[in-house]
């Protein structure tokens, strides 16, 4: 019983990584948004590269998400 | 693997049951049961759909093209492209090795996305033998383009000579990090995507009327990880392009 319950709160902390994910998302995108307010014509450019950027980002939450599932069923 | 407990009514279901592996066919041999599972099914199926994409579409090779011959010219001209723009003209010799690749990730995922289907590319040993494939070829590019001199590619260049101690152990380690980085990305998006429709999925019948929120969340979130199929994809193509574009230029 004892071990569920640290089961449970140690995937709820190893989420917690999702944090930086989310300020690393919201970057992503204000740049994206800066770089096309001053050069509309890039946009398809910085687009593609955008992307990548959310790609990669988004990895990092999933490498947290990994971890508390591993924890949870694993 | 422990099943979750009840949220659902007489039956227990795990959002990670999508991701069993069960076998067909069985073949005993003396390392072990090299079974024929629904993995090695979905592979084969990918392998088949890819083929008779590629063929069956450009074999009439009119000049007013079709919808489905711009569709593979198109996925051809793509990976073309990124080769060009990030490896430059020596990438072209590389082009049937990213666009396998490419397109065999590209469809898996996809496949994937069928309902009922089962999605290869979660699992962290096919993303891990795709990367240890990309990683293992561009290491043995880059001994064989410049011998000895490949080590050169871990030294910093316009660096004071007492940062190397620190900066190589980096180098190294960030080198080494590759095929983990690049297969765990592919694996834990895909898995996480799955887990997410499905967790949702769990939502729908025990919530009653209100169940339609989560059900055009699912709608949306099925929208959302087509572009994570394609999106992962493409990552994995443009890394391997860059990894192959490390080898040849050296920085």
């Amino acid at each position: 019983m004892e071990l569920e319950a640290a089961k449970v709160i140690g995937a709820g902390l190893a989420v917690i990584g999702v944090i930086g994910s989310g300020i690393g998302m919201g970057t992503v995108f204000a740049s994206f948004i800066t770089a096309v307010g001053r050069n509309p014509a890039a946009r398809d450019e910085v687009f593609t590269m955008t992307m990548l950027g959310f790609a990669l980002v988004e990895a990092i939450a999933l490498f947290a998400l990994v971890i508390a599932l591993v924890i949870l069923f694993g | 693997m422990a099943s979750t407990d009840g949220h659902s009514g007489t039956e227990k279901h795990s959002p990670l049951e999508q991701f069993e592996i069960s076998p067909f066919i069985h073949f005993e041999t003396s390392i072990g049961d090299l079974a024929f599972t629904n993995s090695s099914l979905t592979m084969v199926i990918t392998v088949i759909a890819i083929i008779l994409f590629l063929t069956l579409t450009v074999n009439t090779r009119s000049i007013i093209p079709s919808r489905m011959q711009i569709m593979s010219e198109m996925s051809y001209n793509f990976i073309a492209q990124l080769l060009n723009d990030t490896v430059g003209d020596q990438g072209k010799k590389y082009f049937p090795f990213v666009f396998a690749i490419f397109m065999f990730v590209l469809i898996g995922n996809m496949v994937g996305m069928i309902p009922y289907s089962f999605t290869f590319t979660s699992h962290i040993i096919v993303t891990f033998a795709l990367a240890a494939v990309v990683f293992i070829g561009v290491t043995v590019l880059g001994f064989m383009k410049h011998g000895l001199h490949f080590f050169s590619f871990f030294i910093v260049p316009g660096l004071p000579w007492y940062m190397l101690p620190i900066l190589i152990p980096i180098e190294v380690i960030s080198y080494l990090a590759r095929p983990i980085s690049l297969s765990v990305r592919l694996f834990a998006n895909m898995l996480a995507g799955h887990t997410l429709l499905k967790v949702f999925a769990g939502f729908v019948l025990p919530l009653g009327i209100i169940g339609v929120v989560p059900l055009a969340f699912i709608v949306a979130l099925t929208g959302l990880e087509i572009l994570i199929a394609f999106l992962q994809a493409y990552v994995f193509a443009i890394l391997t392009c860059l990894y192959i574009n490390d080898a040849i230029h050296l920085h």
